[in-house]
């Protein structure tokens, strides 16, 4: 199958381009950590750990902002997404391997940020991880197709966090919820939910973001 | 194999084609020449399809996959080495014998040496020469190529009337220059916009 | 539809307007708990319905520009989304100022189409500032459409996600008798509903053709 074949040549690209250029990924851990620490000042004495679960997920989301403005700096700088859209593989396929790439890097950085976590505000539950898994992929592809919209535009930077983050709310709603409450299963399946249906807007609809 | 009736193209309040009829035959050969911003970008770029006018119609005859644009950029990965990057688009563009294929290429256009460093390593005139290796490599039967002496070295230059010469009478060429002279031998027809 | 010209909908809007108000502050009788200010309520669903439609139509026209390539349905677009924003400022104040009325604060979060509406005026004023941030040209109007439709998928997502928030939140509840719907109070909300809806037709038609002759005199001067 073809399709495939385009994706993973295009998200091999992706990741030889960041071990190459080492710079995201590093900054990314360095971002989580330091935003940990600001929690803890942030959080009023005598919060509960529900409130530092919540706060993950603000870390989560801004973290995955700062991969997310690194995503298509190739593409944009060198204009070499000129070049990807003129191939004949189908230009959904650029989409998905860019996500792909972005998950890696994403999931590379909470497997470090979640220990952390869990070390400075103690403990982690098992439906806090499974939410992160489900969330990432609603954050990676949601964001890497508005970071390519972003990218396009005069403001670039500017407007990615303002196009990403109202899709977000689900997300974190959705996350805070299999974080914090006793029964998340309710909140697993809506973030479920969320991936299945962007995904399938954002595979539908990137034709015509990167095509006049 | 390109057949243009009126068109025209703008951006905001700046129209930069205007009213454009022409005709490029199969296995034609047309130059286009014309001061800086008199649209000879704007122009290529419509052909190869990566935009579309705003009135007019533009017919293009020829598949995507057959199409090599060559644009200002070499549009090329800088943080890739010159192999990774002719791997990338030999797979996207399903060219069969790859290796053999980017090879040859690269020995054609002397970065065989080079053909491990990333391309930031490079001089400007080998970035082209990548460049044109890219556009060659899945033998487009359409090539639009973008003021490509610019940026090329006298030797690349050299190698590209060579494989210019190769390919006249077999493919379509739309050739953009600032420098008319080097490609008499091959126009066919032209095109001069104001 | 477009054949109704705009001095009829002018005049149409004033009339359903005026009957509007005149029912709701004249004939309708007191809310049993809240007294004369609920009225408002009567206003502020007709503004959020008709906000939805105006998203809805936006999204309709930004799937005909996409998939059928209409040349008009960009603009369409715009306005239709134009006038959603405006009409979901206006369930923002209103929502505000009735909540203020029933609960004694400017804003709850337990009220969902409260909170739903925040979410959506933040995107759709992301559309804004994407639209003015790219060139007026096919570009422009490919990630507008796309981003509209975005928003109508986001609309019961994250009217889901807001319901299945109010288990997070510190629970605050407030109880509200849902009005009886008798008579005088069911052809109150009708007729504000009808209203509302043709006085943002109208609104939408006006701005359509301000910009319309905007777009052909810009033609004109670069031709």
């Amino acid at each position: 199958m073809t399709y495939f074949a385009d994706v993973r040549a295009l998200a091999r690209k992706d990741l030889l381009l960041e071990l190459r250029a080492r710079d995201t990924l590093p900054s990314m851990l360095l971002f989580v950590a330091a935003v940990f620490v600001v929690f803890h000042f942030s959080l009023p004495s005598g919060s509960s750990t529900l409130a530092a679960s919540g706060l993950l997920w603000v870390a989560i989301v801004f973290t995955a902002l700062l991969g997310l403005g690194r995503a298509f700096v190739p593409e944009r700088e060198q204009r070499v997404l000129d070049a990807l859209v003129l191939a004949p593989c189908d230009r959904s396929a650029i989409w998905l391997a860019k996500s792909l790439a972005t998950l890696a890097f994403l999931v590379a950085a909470e497997i470090v940020a979640l220990p952390l976590f869990a070390l400075f505000f103690h403990g982690l539950r098992w439906s806090t991880i499974a939410g992160v898994a489900l969330a990432d992929l609603g954050i990676c592809g949601v964001g890497t197709f508005v970071g390519a919209t972003a990218v396009v535009t005069r403001a670039r930077e500017l407007l990615l966090p303002l196009l990403f983050l109202p899709l977000a709310i689900p997300l974190i709603i959705g996350g805070v919820g299999s974080s914090t409450v006793d029964a998340p299963g309710r909140y697993l399946g809506f973030l479920g939910l969320y991936d299945l249906l962007f995904a399938l807007l954002c595979w539908a609809a990137f034709e015509y973001v990167v095509v006049e | 194999m390109i057949a243009a009736r009126g068109v025209g193209r703008r951006f905001g309040d700046k129209r930069v084609l205007r009213a454009l009829d022409f005709e490029l035959p199969d296995r034609g050969f047309m130059t286009i020449i014309g001061p800086n911003g008199s649209g000879k970008t704007t122009l290529l770029r419509l052909c190869a399809g990566l935009s579309r006018p705003s009135e007019g119609e533009l017919h293009v005859d020829v598949a995507r996959e057959r199409i090599g644009f060559l644009a200002h950029e070499p549009l090329v990965y800088r943080e890739l080495t010159a192999v990774e990057n002719l791997e990338l688009y030999g797979k996207l563009y399903r060219v069969r014998e790859r290796r053999e294929r980017i090879g040859m290429l690269l020995e054609r256009f002397g970065l065989w040496d080079a053909r491990r460093e990333r391309v930031s390593s490079y001089s400007r005139g080998m970035q082209q020469r990548l460049a044109l290796c890219r556009v060659l490599l899945h033998e487009p039967q359409l090539l639009i190529l973008d003021e490509p002496y610019t940026a090329l070295d006298g030797e690349g230059a050299k190698l590209l009337d060579a494989q210019l010469a190769e390919l006249v009478g077999e493919r379509t060429f739309l050739v953009s220059t600032h420098d008319p002279a080097r490609t008499d031998q091959f126009a066919t027809t032209g095109l001069a916009l104001a | 539809m477009r054949r109704i010209s705009l001095p009829v909908l002018a005049v149409a809007s004033l009339v359903l307007v005026t009957t509007a108000l005149a029912l709701v502050f004249f004939v309708v009788p007191d809310d049993a708990d809240q007294g004369f200010s609920q009225r408002i309520f009567y206003f502020h669903v007709s503004i959020a319905f008709t906000s939805y439609l105006c998203f809805g139509a936006g999204a309709w026209k930004a799937l005909l520009h996409l998939w059928r390539r209409d040349p008009r349905a960009d603009l369409e677009s715009y306005v239709a989304v134009h006038q959603g924003v405006i009409f979901g400022a206006l369930v923002l104040l209103t929502g505000s100022i009735w909540a203020k009325i029933s609960w004694g604060h400017w804003w709850v979060w337990s009220e969902d189409q409260l909170v739903l509406f925040l979410v959506l005026f933040l995107f759709y004023a992301a559309y804004f500032m994407l639209r003015f941030s790219v060139d007026p040209g096919p570009q422009r109007a490919n990630l507008s459409a796309v981003y509209a439709l975005f928003g109508v998928v986001l609309v019961p997502v994250s009217f889901l996600a807001i319901r299945l928030s109010h288990r997070l939140i510190h629970p605050e509840v407030f109880t509200r008798h849902g009005p009886n719907f008798g008579g005088w109070i069911l052809a109150a909300y009708l007729v504000s509903q009808v209203a509302v809806i043709v006085l943002a037709y109208t609104l939408y038609r006006v701005e359509l053709a301000g910009k319309r002759l905007d777009v052909r005199i810009r033609e004109l001067r670069t031709a």
